[in-house]
């Protein structure tokens, strides 16, 4: 038993997933008031590299205290079975103070597993932490706000980002390795059989200075095209949220959110938006983000830096057509 | 193939969100509970799923206000099985609880395949899935937007930021979390779901008492501050256009 | 004396002429009968049953009006003068034919002024059948107006009726060149050919044999005509009549059927013909190709796929292709909706009632429709959006997704408070409806709606948060089990209350209350449209304006208020008690045009489309000099009509006003 913080690194495919820096800052406030230790768990094949090189001088290597690696080649990919089996080991044997996992497709897939298999309370969707030990997670499409003291001896936790910025999880150094024996992992029930790469779709919107994005308020796939036409106008590209894309309104090129792009244009443009978690985390790196909607409470004009409250079939043709004047067309 | 899917009911998010007197939970009262979109993603692809490959769909869920129309609902879509587990949910449990809960019930059931929502908005705790993953001891694999059923083996298409898709190979008995079905849910007409009402039938299983332990302790629930809120631009559309327009200048864009 | 000779100048060498006659007609009439039956019994045995055969009186008013008057035909003046040329000549020609008959066998009628007066009405409509036939051919072959269908199976319908009438006119004329009686002026056109025959100086011999020639082809040609006349374009003179005999008599237009039920309380669904009730395939077979329907339809005109004239055809073709294997027991029904009809084609329609306001025989096309639609909503076919507004007003009573509880967030600015009717007795109960509750833009003439009626001193409550969408247009979608849920809440709503009259904003809103909601206990208390409420207070005296507005208007008349309820004049008076000058817009009472929202368009994909009926509408309307306001009575009008009015490029032209905007600003 001890007073580290643990926190799983994140990566797919050679890349570490920005989550994981959001980690280990909130790691940091943690074990500001444990006394112990930010510990960056890397599991992977040939993996420690990962840890960050110092040389490659983009300043990116994890600001943890350690790392502890554990190396298999069953862990070269993610799967969710291999990794929950190798982190029940460690985890059981060192039973750190918090232990956090990403909110994410990866740390959603093991963290509760291992909390009921270890017997071990987890508190989910959390922000940000305090020195003190406590936690404020966010449910109800980030409307409601969550606090409490993180249980002890050993607690996990998920975390959503938004809380910190990337940047405090990452440091200049590289932080020690050392390598963890992995239990024996057979039998594995999940395995991966592909990777299927996303349509590369005409355009990367994630190089995109100006986006202007639409969401379930554009209401159908035809109303689309006043969206193209302002995109046009002023020289950008559309883009679209979960609804707009599991209706097929728009490639799955285009989608922003969670499971789709992070954006970081000069000006974003929500338009009938209402900016639900996993759509806000993937934006909040724009220059600005404009927002328009009828609904005066929606997340949304909670990260944007100018917002209208109104109807956007009253405004987009209205703006369209300014735009082009403006542009002396 | 027998396929047992786990629903649940959470708030709408459309009506206003209040917090009750104790401080650390909904105001139950002005709430409207309406099914996770999540879970009816689960519905969808389990009914999918059997009319692809035959075999039966059985649907869980805890027994709270609206139970009764979502099982129904369900039904008219092609669920063979519908069961819903009575407790003291009244006060709201967590998904630890809810997730012990199932399983007594998923046991005994014997599936091949549980399917349920990746999450749920009112999740503190974790999600149900690999929850009840846990108490089974089955492999779990989330965000998952297909899958396809080849005799005893599943293989699960789960999604990562930017579009990325793994094929995952998952041993059965397997859970599931969807994150969207291969369609969109499907519309039952009132009608059918009334009749539903007369034809079919919901088996009742008490839960044995709903053990929490593993949830969250919290102290506080308070709606989420404004924060640093938006410059509003205000006027008729020829004016907030204007106005904007002016914005996109400044910003350099224009 | 004048009088009628039977089978003048034909032989009774090969013996009675009659026996001839009566033989081969009775072979074409046999011929006509079984043919007929062939036809026929395919509505009864393919379709289902329905009850057409109550209040015979009525029914044949109908018949006399509409088939016998052909009143429908004449509101279009060229075709109705053309076909009343066609149909009452051959009317005529028929009636003579039945006294020549009774005159040779029974009574001699026919004889000195009788026959004299018989042959000039005879000669007359001769000629208005000819002026008829060659309007008709002008309009089939130069006109060509795009609503007809132009196939040669109609040119050879007219092509036998024309030789058919000359060859009568022919034979009378042959006879009078020969026989030239001094009365012979009774029979002008047959003298004015005569002179022809005349003319020639053909011997009595030769035109007699002329006669018999033409007499025996013209025998021929009525055989032909009575034994083709089940299976080409002429079945209309049988089915039409028929069709207009049989037509919906038990509910008002405004009202559809419930969902039909088998003897095991089974709902059927119009998914195949058999879904169809008897006289829907009649409707089929009635159907002439007019094309009225089509032209008067806003979503054929705004390039959907919606013809409703080819939905009828769609019925019958599938009639006559499937319909005797269905009869025979050939178990497969035959698929209609999805494969002859397109689910595109049925989602396309406003339920504006255009088409069945056009129809000259009658045709019930919007409930078929709906009867379709219905098979659609239970099967899940429908697009996205149109799922989205019904999962809404399922789970909210709205189609906007908002609580019930904001339903009545408008009143808020509101001093002092509107009454609640839940909880006090209010003399008029304003059933106020999803768009103008819901409806950011339109929340500014529900207020002035308010303030209208508090200045007029009413009595009015309104249901607050208990009120629901009221199903109208949820019923024409074909979701009849949400219709009942709504109806339902809003009946036990209203049962709840103590009102005099219920007061409605939307005519949507006013229609299914007004025809489909069960009655309140005894008796039905009424329900107004509030241009019916305010134009019977202004008659009372009771509204007053202090303001002659003076702008030149026009009006829209909403489908639901006019064409499905009759009510045209009253919010015509009410524009002219405002001082207004009305113009009228050249497609208006029941011609109006329907703006395109409703049948539940407005909930659902707008899809391939080449003009907005909103669109179209408003380029109607700036074509009437100096009118520089639009009035409607409806919400969604006020909603179709200012976007037209933008996308049109029209904000400098034309204004959209609702009614209620005039009498405020009048007031």
């Amino acid at each position: 038993m001890n007073q580290d913080i643990y926190v799983i690194v994140e990566h797919l495919r050679g890349q570490v997933a920005e989550i994981s820096y959001v980690m280990l800052a909130g790691a940091r406030e943690l074990a500001k008031g444990s006394g112990g230790s930010v510990v960056a768990v890397l599991l992977g094949h040939n993996a420690q590299g990962l840890a960050g090189n110092p040389s490659a001088g983009s300043g990116q290597c994890l600001a943890a205290d350690k790392v502890l690696s554990l190396e298999h080649p069953a862990l070269a990919e993610f799967t969710s079975d291999a990794y929950q089996k190798a982190l029940a080991g460690l985890i059981g044997k060192d039973q750190p103070r918090v232990v956090i996992f990403g909110s994410t497709s990866i740390g959603t897939d093991i963290a509760s597993t291992l909390s009921v298999r270890l017997g071990l309370p987890l508190v989910s969707s959390c922000r940000t932490f305090s020195s003190d030990g406590k936690f404020v997670s966010q449910i109800c499409g980030g409307k409601i706000m969550a606090e409490g003291v993180l249980p002890g001896p050993t607690a996990l936790v998920t975390m959503v980002p938004g809380g910190y910025k990337a940047e405090q999880g990452q440091s200049t150094q590289s932080p020690a390795v050392t390598q963890v024996e992995v239990p024996a992992l057979e039998s594995l029930r999940v395995t991966l059989a592909s990777y299927i790469e996303p349509e590369a779709g005409d355009v990367d919107i994630a190089k995109e200075p100006i986006l202007v994005s639409v969401g379930r308020g554009i209401q159908n796939q035809d109303n689309i095209q006043l969206a193209e036409d302002l995109a046009q106008a002023l020289g950008g590209v559309v883009c679209g949220t979960r609804p707009v894309i599991d209706q097929d309104w728009l490639a799955t090129s285009r989608l922003v959110g969670k499971s789709g792009k992070h954006v970081k244009p000069k000006i974003y443009l929500a338009l009938g938006i209402s900016g639900a978690p996993e759509h806000a985390e993937a934006i909040t790196d724009s220059g600005a983000i404009i927002a328009i909607n009828t609904d005066p409470a929606a997340p949304i004009f909670n990260i944007a830096k100018y917002g209208a409250e109104m109807d956007i079939f009253d405004l987009i043709e209205v703006l369209t057509a300014q735009v082009k004047a403006a542009k002396g067309g | 193939m027998n396929i047992i899917i786990l629903a649940k009911l959470v708030p709408d998010l459309v009506e206003e969100l209040t917090i009750d007197p104790s401080g650390v939970a909904l105001d139950m009262a002005w709430l409207r509970l309406i099914i996770n979109e999540f879970d009816d993603h689960a519905i969808e692809q389990g009914i999918l799923l059997k009319e692809r490959g035959g075999g039966q769909v059985t649907v869980i869920a805890p027994d709270v206000e609206g139970v009764d129309d979502l099982l129904f609902t369900a039904a008219a879509k092609g669920a063979d099985r519908l069961i819903k587990i009575a407790g003291d949910f009244a006060g709201g449990v967590n998904n630890h609880a809810l997730a012990r809960a199932f399983a007594a019930v998923v046991k005994e059931l014997q599936p091949d395949l549980v399917l349920t929502g990746v999450q749920a908005n009112n999740d503190l705790d974790g999600s149900v899935g690999p929850l009840l993953a846990g108490c089974l001891e089955m492999p779990y694999v989330g965000y998952v937007s297909g899958i396809t059923l080849n005799d005893g083996k599943s293989k699960a298409r789960k999604e990562y930021p930017g579009g990325l898709i793994a094929e995952m190979e998952v041993a059965l008995p397997a859970v599931i979390g969807i994150q969207a079905a291969e369609q969109p849910p499907r519309y039952i007409a009132v009608s059918k779901v009334r009749q539903m009402m007369k034809t079919s039938a919901i088996e009742e299983r008490a839960a044995s008492e709903l053990d929490p332990s593993g949830g969250a302790a919290i102290s506080r629930m308070f709606q989420a501050e404004a924060g640093q809120r938006a410059t509003m631009v205000t006027g008729n559309a020829d004016e907030v256009a204007a106005k904007l327009v002016g914005i996109f200048k400044e910003l350099g864009v224009l | 004396m004048p009088e009628r000779i039977d089978y003048w100048g034909i032989p009774t060498t090969w013996g009675s002429p009659a026996l001839y006659v009566y033989f081969f007609m009775a072979l074409a009439c046999i011929l006509l009968a079984v043919r007929f039956y062939q036809r026929a019994r395919l509505w009864w045995r393919v379709g289902r049953q329905e009850v057409r055969w109550d209040r015979l009186h009525v029914r044949l008013g109908r018949v006399i009006k509409y088939a016998i008057v052909q009143e429908k035909v004449l509101s279009q003046k060229y075709p109705g003068i053309m076909h009343l040329g066609l149909a009452w000549g051959f009317f005529m020609f028929f009636l003579g034919t039945a006294l020549a008959t009774i005159n040779s066998h029974f009574i001699k009628i026919l004889q000195g002024n009788t026959y004299l007066i018989y042959k000039f009405v005879l000669d007359t409509f001769t000629v208005f059948f000819l002026i008829g036939a060659a309007m008709a051919a002008y309009r089939r072959f130069i006109q060509r107006p795009r609503r007809l269908t132009l196939k040669p199976g109609f040119v050879w319908s007219l092509v036998l009726v024309v030789v058919i009438v000359l060859g009568g006119l022919l034979t009378e004329s042959l006879r009078l060149a020969v026989e030239r009686p001094e009365w012979a002026i009774w029979s002008p056109a047959g003298w004015l050919v005569a002179q022809a025959w005349i003319a020639t100086g053909a011997s009595d011999a030769t035109l007699t044999n002329w006669h018999l020639g033409i007499w025996i082809f013209h025998l021929l040609t009525v055989g032909l005509m009575l034994a083709t006349l089940p299976v080409g374009t002429l079945l209309h003179i049988l089915t039409g009549p028929l069709n207009v005999f049989f037509s919906k008599l038990d509910r008002p237009t405004g009202r559809l059927a419930p969902i039909p039920e088998t003897a095991k309380h089974e709902p059927i669904y119009a998914s195949t013909l058999n879904g169809l009730t008897w006289k829907q395939l009649l409707d089929g077979d009635a159907c002439t190709e007019c094309g009225r329907c089509q032209d008067a339809c806003p979503a054929f005109t705004a390039g959907t796929p919606l013809s409703p004239k080819q939905v009828i055809l769609s019925i019958r073709d599938a009639l006559r292709q499937d319909g005797s294997t269905l009869v025979g027991g050939n178990g497969q029904s035959s698929i209609l909706v999805g494969k002859r009809i397109k689910d595109e084609i049925l989602w396309s329609c406003t339920t504006c009632g255009a088409c069945v306001r056009e129809c000259p025989v009658l045709i019930e096309h919007v409930d078929a429709i709906v009867d379709m639609r219905r098979y659609l909503v239970i099967e899940g076919r429908m697009d996205a959006e149109l799922q989205g507004a019904l999962e809404n007003l399922g789970r909210y009573g709205n189609s906007f997704g908002q609580s019930e509880r904001m339903r009545a967030r408008w009143t808020q600015p509101i001093q002092p408070p509107i009454k609640d009717a839940r909880r006090e007795p209010v003399e008029y109960l304003w059933f106020v409806g999803d768009y103008a509750s819901y409806s950011p833009t339109l929340t500014d003439i529900t207020i002035k709606t308010a303030e209208v009626f508090r200045k007029t001193g009413l009595d009015i409550g309104i249901l607050y948060d208990a009120e629901r969408n009221a199903g109208n247009d949820v019923r024409r979608v074909g979701e009849e089990g949400l219709f009942e849920m709504l109806a339902e809440k809003n009946a036990a709503a209203l049962s709840k209350c103590t009102y005099q009259v219920i007061v409605t904003t939307d005519p949507h809103t006013y229609n299914t209350l007004k025809n489909e909601y069960p009655a309140n206990g005894d008796e039905r208390r009424p329900v107004l449209h509030y241009a019916e409420l305010l134009d019977q207070l202004i008659t009372a005296g009771k509204l007053k304006f202090s303001k002659k507005l003076g702008y030149k208007v026009t009006y829209h008349d909403p489908c639901y208020l006019g064409r499905y309820n009759g009510v045209y004049d009253a919010p015509r008076r009410i524009i002219q008690a405002t001082g207004c000058e009305l113009v009228e817009m050249p497609r208006h009472g029941d011609r109006s045009f329907c703006c395109g929202a409703g049948g539940g368009r407005i909930w659902m994909t707008e899809g391939e489309i080449q003009e907005r009926p909103s669109e179209s509408r408003i380029r109607e309307a700036v074509k009437l000099d100096d009118v520089t306001t639009f009035v409607v009575a409806c919400p969604k009008d006020v909603t179709m009509f200012r976007d037209a009015v933008k996308t049109t490029g029209n904000e400098q032209r034309l204004e959209v006003k609702d009614l209620i905007e005039l009498v405020h600003a009048a007031l």
